[in-house]
């Protein structure tokens, strides 16, 4: 268990060397390119071989590599060309907005999509199992940007019911989060409820079930004790990699309700060419994906006794 | 019962390699017409393919359905059924620039089914031969293949979307550049697992056997047997095609103007939509019901998989 560990983390530290370099690569090495987009593309040559000096650019790639990489491990990600001010204190309130956010969405999302997927999973081919199948597949049809505008209709300026931004400029309202969760859950959870009812299917099928059901014991013990145990362990593998598949609904929801969250900050950074704070919302997005696919992995092997004892 | 038993070697035909696939007009349209008669096996298939079929007609007929220019500038915010000043009608509105909504509807159908099944197939060709290689020759060149790819799986979708359409700029080569990027390394994963069941077969070994270059055995005799849960994925993987390009034309990283794209009038439209809802509700529902066509259609097609 220990070495699996280890090597979990070690690959985990390798994937992020690996992206680092291909953000550098892509968003770094052409120095020219960088000075262009801090000090804007009606400045000379002379201004930007001044900056780039000034700022150490002419070093060779590795040295500039490595030094990049301890300042992004320090937390020291540079100056926003937008904000004017350090990435850093951008950066962080936007992610505790958007882990607000993100929170809030699972907890609706989960015991939503987990009911759903044991209910028709119970019961393969019954008519729950075909409604509830058809309706996921309807719902993850509808991109995010659809179903903001449709909700946004109906719930905004028809039944004026709910406010539609969600800027919290009079502090924070948690009414204002109700469209945007709304909208993420949607799309998300027919993807885990169709995997937790696969998932279901195959265990009612095994003659474990069979014989507890066949002993007489009460169908409800039956799914409660037997079936959920096992049924549960693939959907938490699915479950921890939705929160990769978040860090992109983020960017669509926050840009549409003005969420002030980190996905609204990366296109923000993106339509500006702001390059500092693009790096380090890729670098803290893929950690996020990188650290939770991780637990992913261990946790699999934890709960699946089959794995763990092998 | 009956014992099975290896057919008797010495007596055996001698093995001839198997006829090469011809691609003529009459096997293509023979094709399209055993798929269709096996759609009918199951109502949701043949809802999305009428839903897919639907966009399509539209796409390749767009010059003629279109009642208007695309991009003529003529009676902006018109509101459904407001007569147009040259005769006819904006059935379904004008933009914010006067624009008939119909006619961009029609003609966005054409950007988005031309980038997303290109895009798409692009990726499929890399993919698929990414993964018969890591799949059939194993070692190092899997190694390698696996890891590039769960590097690139473990991004975050639209986020290096955005990090590369930033960085190289928005046009169509790129998006579709990006999408072969993000989706061949999962296409690649699918590929290499019905590879690793598939190289054991018995008729890849008569394949070895005859002295076949590992070429022709990956490409003729295993790809054509993995052909089932790939075109599921296809079908799966254009729809979320559809909605990345969408997404993106939503952001304002799409395809540059003044060209409709579905996702592009969204954006450019939306502040407006407290007095304006017309502008953007039907491009919503254009792109909506084309994504569900094509998720019906993979569903349906693993059902009818699924039973025989």
């Amino acid at each position: 268990m220990l070495i699996f560990l280890a090597r979990r983390t070690g690959y985990m530290v390798l994937t992020m060397l690996v992206v680092s370099i291909l953000l550098f690569v892509l968003l770094e090495v052409n120095g020219e390119a960088v000075a262009v987009k801090v000090l804007g593309p009606y400045t000379t040559v002379e201004q930007r071989n001044l900056w780039l000096e000034a700022n150490g650019y002419f070093r060779p790639v590795y040295v500039r590599y490595f030094e990049w990489l301890g300042n992004m491990l320090t937390g020291d990600f540079g100056e926003s060309i937008r904000f004017r001010a350090p990435v850093a204190d951008v950066l962080w309130p936007r992610l505790a907005n958007t882990a607000i956010l993100g929170g809030v969405t699972f907890a609706v999302m989960i015991p939503l999509a987990l009911m759903m997927g044991i209910l028709a999973g119970m019961k393969e081919g019954s008519k729950l199992d075909r409604s509830l199948s058809v309706t996921a597949i309807i719902t993850t049809s509808i991109p995010e940007f659809a179903s903001a505008v449709l909700l946004t209709f109906l719930f905004v300026f028809w039944l004026s019911w709910l406010p539609g931004t969600s800027g919290m400029t009079d502090g924070f309202r948690p009414v204002e989060l109700i469209l945007p969760v709304t909208v993420l859950v949607l799309y998300g959870f027919g993807y885990i409820a169709r995997m937790t009812r696969a998932s279901m299917v195959e265990v009612m099928q095994t003659p474990y079930i069979r014989t507890a059901i066949l002993k007489g014991m009460p169908y409800r013990q039956v799914i409660m004790r037997h079936a959920l145990r096992n049924a549960l362990i693939a959907p938490f593998t699915v479950i921890m990699l939705q929160i990769n598949w978040l860090l992109s609904g983020v960017i669509v929801v926050e840009f549409f309700f003005a969420y002030k969250g980190f996905g609204a900050l990366l296109l923000e950074a993106s339509l500006n060419q702001d390059i500092f704070l693009i790096q380090a919302c890729a670098m803290v997005a893929v950690f996020v994906a990188v650290t939770t696919q991780t637990i992913a992995d261990i946790g699999y092997t934890y709960l699946n006794p089959r794995i763990r004892f092998a | 019962m009956n014992e099975h038993r290896p057919p008797d070697r010495e007596s055996a035909e001698p093995i001839k390699p198997p006829p090469a696939i011809v691609v003529t007009a009459r096997n293509i349209i023979l094709g399209l017409w055993g798929a269709l008669r096996l759609l009918r096996e199951s109502t949701v298939a043949m809802i999305g393919a009428g839903l897919v079929g639907f966009w399509v007609l539209v796409a390749i007929f767009a010059p003629w359905l279109a009642p208007y220019d695309p991009n003529a500038q003529v009676l902006p915010f018109a509101t459904p059924f407001t007569e147009h000043p040259e005769g006819g009608t904006f059935w379904l509105g004008a933009d914010h620039l006067g624009r008939d909504i119909l006619s961009r509807v029609i003609w966005g159908s054409r950007t988005v089914l031309f980038y997303a099944p290109v895009a798409t197939a692009c990726a499929f060709a890399v993919g698929i031969t990414m993964g018969l290689f890591a799949g059939y020759k194993r070692g190092w060149i899997d190694d390698v293949l696996s890891r590039i790819s769960d590097i690139i799986l473990s991004f975050p979708i639209l986020v290096l979307y955005v990090v590369i359409i930033t960085t190289f700029g928005a046009s169509g080569l790129n998006i579709v550049l990006a999408v072969i990027f993000a989706s061949a390394p999962g296409i690649m994963r699918i590929v290499r697992g019905l590879v690793l069941d598939l190289r054991n077969r018995d008729y890849v070994a008569a394949a070895q056997t005859r002295g076949e270059s590992t070429l022709r055995i990956m490409f003729v005799e295993i790809l054509p047997n993995a052909r089932g849960p790939l075109i599921v994925d296809a079908c799966l993987r254009l729809g979320y095609t559809i909605i990345t390009i969408g997404v993106l034309g939503f952001l304002g990283l799409g395809l540059p103007p003044p060209d409709p794209d579905w996702g592009g009038m969204v954006n450019q439209t939306r502040s407006m939509a407290t007095f304006a809802p017309h502008m953007t509700i039907f491009p919503v529902i254009a792109i909506s019901s084309l994504v569900l066509g094509f998720n019906l259609l993979a569903d349906g097609i693993r059902e009818i998989s699924l039973n025989d």
